[in-house]
Protein backbone atom coordinates (compact mmCIF):
# COMPACT_ATOMS: atom_id res chain seq x y z
CA UNK A 1 0.00 0.00 0.00
CA UNK A 2 1.21 3.49 -0.79
CA UNK A 3 2.00 5.59 1.78
CA UNK A 4 -0.27 8.88 2.08
CA UNK A 5 2.07 12.10 0.32
CA UNK A 6 1.31 15.22 2.00
CA UNK A 7 2.16 18.52 1.20
CA UNK A 8 2.50 21.64 3.79
CA UNK A 9 2.06 25.38 2.38
CA UNK A 10 3.63 27.78 4.64
CA UNK A 11 1.97 31.59 4.23
CA UNK A 12 5.49 33.56 3.76
CA UNK A 13 4.73 34.97 6.95
CA UNK A 14 4.86 32.29 8.56
CA UNK A 15 8.31 30.65 6.77
CA UNK A 16 9.55 34.39 8.17
CA UNK A 17 8.23 33.74 11.39
CA UNK A 18 9.67 30.29 11.96
CA UNK A 19 13.28 31.25 11.08
CA UNK A 20 13.20 34.15 12.81
CA UNK A 21 12.15 32.79 16.08
CA UNK A 22 14.66 29.85 15.74
CA UNK A 23 16.96 32.54 15.31
CA UNK A 24 16.32 34.63 18.20
CA UNK A 25 16.09 31.10 20.53
CA UNK A 26 19.24 29.78 19.31
CA UNK A 27 21.52 28.26 20.76
CA UNK A 28 18.46 27.00 22.85
CA UNK A 29 15.06 25.52 20.63
CA UNK A 30 11.99 27.15 20.34
CA UNK A 31 8.90 26.11 19.49
CA UNK A 32 5.48 27.20 18.80
CA UNK A 33 1.69 26.56 17.24
CA UNK A 34 0.64 26.71 13.51
CA UNK A 35 -2.83 27.77 12.21
CA UNK A 36 -4.58 27.53 9.12
CA UNK A 37 -7.90 27.70 8.04
CA UNK A 38 -9.26 23.93 7.76
CA UNK A 39 -7.67 20.68 7.11
CA UNK A 40 -6.78 19.77 3.36
CA UNK A 41 -4.11 18.24 1.37
CA UNK A 42 -1.92 20.55 0.78
CA UNK A 43 -2.67 21.71 4.24
CA UNK A 44 -2.31 25.59 4.64
CA UNK A 45 -0.41 27.36 7.83
CA UNK A 46 -1.41 30.99 7.40
CA UNK A 47 -0.28 31.61 11.05
CA UNK A 48 1.94 31.04 13.82
CA UNK A 49 2.68 31.71 17.47
CA UNK A 50 5.49 31.57 19.48
CA UNK A 51 5.18 29.06 22.42
CA UNK A 52 7.71 29.33 25.45
CA UNK A 53 10.39 26.66 25.66
CA UNK A 54 9.21 25.14 29.31
CA UNK A 55 11.63 22.36 29.36
CA UNK A 56 13.28 22.32 32.98
CA UNK A 57 17.26 21.04 31.70
CA UNK A 58 19.26 21.70 28.44
CA UNK A 59 17.33 23.58 26.45
CA UNK A 60 19.74 23.35 23.45
CA UNK A 61 18.90 20.03 23.02
CA UNK A 62 14.67 19.79 24.14
CA UNK A 63 12.18 21.42 24.17
CA UNK A 64 8.23 21.39 26.17
CA UNK A 65 5.11 23.41 25.59
CA UNK A 66 3.33 23.71 28.86
CA UNK A 67 -0.25 22.22 29.11
CA UNK A 68 -1.72 25.49 30.09
CA UNK A 69 -0.34 27.04 26.48
CA UNK A 70 -1.08 24.37 24.97
CA UNK A 71 -5.16 24.97 26.32
CA UNK A 72 -4.80 28.36 25.33
CA UNK A 73 -3.23 27.34 21.80
CA UNK A 74 -6.81 25.62 21.31
CA UNK A 75 -8.69 28.59 22.91
CA UNK A 76 -6.29 30.50 20.43
CA UNK A 77 -8.37 28.13 17.12
CA UNK A 78 -11.18 28.31 18.58
CA UNK A 79 -11.81 31.94 19.26
CA UNK A 80 -10.18 32.78 15.48
CA UNK A 81 -12.12 30.31 13.51
CA UNK A 82 -8.40 28.82 12.82
CA UNK A 83 -7.55 25.06 13.22
CA UNK A 84 -4.50 24.13 15.04
CA UNK A 85 -2.60 22.17 12.67
CA UNK A 86 1.18 21.59 13.65
CA UNK A 87 3.98 22.18 15.87
CA UNK A 88 7.47 24.09 14.91
CA UNK A 89 10.87 23.86 16.58
CA UNK A 90 14.36 24.05 16.42
CA UNK A 91 17.30 22.39 15.91
CA UNK A 92 20.41 24.20 16.74
CA UNK A 93 23.44 22.70 15.70
CA UNK A 94 21.43 19.90 13.71
CA UNK A 95 19.70 18.42 11.14
CA UNK A 96 16.21 19.54 10.28
CA UNK A 97 15.81 15.54 10.96
CA UNK A 98 13.00 14.39 13.28
CA UNK A 99 14.88 12.76 16.05
CA UNK A 100 13.63 9.58 18.30
CA UNK A 101 12.56 12.17 20.89
CA UNK A 102 10.45 14.06 18.26
CA UNK A 103 8.55 10.85 17.46
CA UNK A 104 8.52 9.48 20.55
CA UNK A 105 5.97 12.11 21.93
CA UNK A 106 4.02 12.84 18.39
CA UNK A 107 0.64 13.15 18.30
CA UNK A 108 -0.92 11.96 14.83
CA UNK A 109 -2.44 14.52 12.45
CA UNK A 110 -0.38 17.36 13.54
CA UNK A 111 2.45 18.61 10.84
CA UNK A 112 5.56 19.07 12.95
CA UNK A 113 8.44 21.57 11.10
CA UNK A 114 11.91 21.32 12.17
CA UNK A 115 13.86 24.01 11.52
CA UNK A 116 17.66 23.42 11.54
CA UNK A 117 19.49 26.70 13.27
CA UNK A 118 23.70 26.93 12.45
CA UNK A 119 25.48 29.39 13.82
CA UNK A 120 22.56 31.62 14.34
CA UNK A 121 21.25 31.30 11.23
CA UNK A 122 18.05 29.33 10.28
CA UNK A 123 19.14 27.14 7.56
CA UNK A 124 16.95 23.84 5.99
CA UNK A 125 13.21 23.21 7.75
CA UNK A 126 11.58 20.30 6.72
CA UNK A 127 8.03 18.66 7.93
CA UNK A 128 7.32 15.02 10.03
CA UNK A 129 3.75 13.67 10.07
CA UNK A 130 3.11 10.73 12.09
CA UNK A 131 2.27 7.89 9.72
CA UNK A 132 -1.14 5.93 10.58
CA UNK A 133 -1.17 2.95 12.99
CA UNK A 134 2.88 3.18 13.00
CA UNK A 135 5.07 4.74 14.91
CA UNK A 136 7.03 6.31 12.01
CA UNK A 137 7.25 9.67 10.86
CA UNK A 138 6.71 10.47 6.70
CA UNK A 139 7.90 14.09 5.71
CA UNK A 140 6.09 16.45 4.17
CA UNK A 141 6.65 18.67 1.23
CA UNK A 142 6.95 22.10 2.23
CA UNK A 143 5.74 25.22 -0.51
CA UNK A 144 5.92 28.60 0.55
CA UNK A 145 2.65 30.33 -0.93
CA UNK A 146 3.36 32.35 -3.91
CA UNK A 147 5.33 29.48 -5.40
CA UNK A 148 2.75 27.08 -4.74
CA UNK A 149 0.11 30.05 -6.71
CA UNK A 150 1.64 29.42 -9.73
CA UNK A 151 1.07 25.86 -9.86
CA UNK B 1 -23.73 16.38 31.88
CA UNK B 2 -19.60 17.07 31.83
CA UNK B 3 -18.38 17.97 28.78
CA UNK B 4 -14.53 16.68 27.24
CA UNK B 5 -13.23 18.98 24.74
CA UNK B 6 -11.01 16.54 22.51
CA UNK B 7 -7.52 18.30 21.18
CA UNK B 8 -7.30 19.44 17.81
CA UNK B 9 -4.82 15.90 17.04
CA UNK B 10 -7.47 13.49 18.11
CA UNK B 11 -10.22 14.92 16.62
CA UNK B 12 -9.66 12.54 13.76
CA UNK B 13 -10.74 9.27 15.99
CA UNK B 14 -14.22 11.23 17.08
CA UNK B 15 -15.51 11.98 13.71
CA UNK B 16 -14.16 15.41 13.83
CA UNK B 17 -15.96 16.09 17.08
CA UNK B 18 -14.52 18.76 19.49
CA UNK B 19 -16.64 17.87 22.55
CA UNK B 20 -18.25 14.67 24.32
CA UNK B 21 -20.91 15.39 26.56
CA UNK B 22 -20.80 12.14 29.25
CA UNK B 23 -22.83 11.17 32.50
CA UNK B 24 -19.69 10.48 34.65
CA UNK B 25 -19.11 10.35 38.16
CA UNK B 26 -14.96 10.81 37.63
CA UNK B 27 -12.74 11.75 35.12
CA UNK B 28 -11.83 7.83 35.08
CA UNK B 29 -15.58 6.98 34.18
CA UNK B 30 -15.93 9.92 31.55
CA UNK B 31 -12.65 9.08 29.91
CA UNK B 32 -13.61 5.28 29.92
CA UNK B 33 -17.39 6.57 28.21
CA UNK B 34 -15.08 8.38 25.95
CA UNK B 35 -13.33 5.72 24.90
CA UNK B 36 -16.16 3.28 24.35
CA UNK B 37 -17.91 5.46 22.60
CA UNK B 38 -14.83 6.47 20.34
CA UNK B 39 -12.50 2.94 20.17
CA UNK B 40 -10.02 4.16 18.01
CA UNK B 41 -9.26 6.66 20.09
CA UNK B 42 -8.63 4.53 23.28
CA UNK B 43 -4.97 3.67 22.41
CA UNK B 44 -3.85 7.24 22.37
CA UNK B 45 -5.21 7.40 26.01
CA UNK B 46 -4.88 4.49 27.68
CA UNK B 47 -1.89 2.10 27.98
CA UNK B 48 -2.38 -2.11 27.30
CA UNK B 49 -2.48 -1.60 31.30
CA UNK B 50 -5.46 0.45 31.20
CA UNK B 51 -3.09 3.52 32.98
CA UNK B 52 -3.71 7.04 31.25
CA UNK B 53 -0.76 7.38 28.91
CA UNK B 54 2.28 9.25 30.69
CA UNK B 55 1.95 11.94 27.22
CA UNK B 56 -2.23 12.98 28.19
CA UNK B 57 -2.49 15.19 30.55
CA UNK B 58 -6.12 16.10 31.92
CA UNK B 59 -7.20 19.14 33.03
CA UNK B 60 -10.80 19.27 34.95
CA UNK B 61 -11.55 23.11 34.28
CA UNK B 62 -8.16 25.14 34.61
CA UNK B 63 -6.55 22.30 37.14
CA UNK B 64 -4.14 19.56 36.46
CA UNK B 65 -5.58 16.14 37.72
CA UNK B 66 -2.25 15.83 38.78
CA UNK B 67 -3.17 18.94 41.35
CA UNK B 68 -6.64 17.10 42.35
CA UNK B 69 -7.47 13.41 42.97
CA UNK B 70 -6.05 12.30 39.51
CA UNK B 71 -8.29 9.97 37.91
CA UNK B 72 -10.64 9.95 40.61
CA UNK B 73 -10.95 13.41 40.48
CA UNK B 74 -14.94 13.75 41.23
CA UNK B 75 -17.08 15.52 38.05
CA UNK B 76 -20.04 18.07 38.89
CA UNK B 77 -22.85 18.70 35.81
CA UNK B 78 -20.82 21.40 34.60
CA UNK B 79 -17.27 20.58 34.86
CA UNK B 80 -15.68 21.13 31.74
CA UNK B 81 -12.67 18.30 31.47
CA UNK B 82 -9.81 18.80 28.63
CA UNK B 83 -7.40 16.10 27.15
CA UNK B 84 -4.29 17.75 27.07
CA UNK B 85 -1.60 16.22 24.55
CA UNK B 86 2.39 16.63 26.27
CA UNK B 87 4.15 18.53 23.30
CA UNK B 88 7.78 17.74 23.18
CA UNK B 89 10.67 16.34 21.61
CA UNK B 90 13.79 17.95 21.17
CA UNK B 91 17.35 16.94 18.54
Amino acid sequence: MSRAVFTLVLSPEVDAHIRRHGEAAWPYECCGFLYGPADGNPRLITRALRAPNSKEGDQRRRFEIAPTDYLEAERYAADHGLQLLGIYHSHPEHPAVASKHDLAQAMPFFSYVIVSVRGGRAAEMRSWRLRDEVRAFDEETILIAPAFAKH
Amino acid sequence: MAKILIPTPLRKFTGNAATFEVKGATVAEALRALAEAHPQLKPHLFDNAGRLRSFIRVYVGEDDIATLQREDTPLTDEAVVSIVPAIAGGS
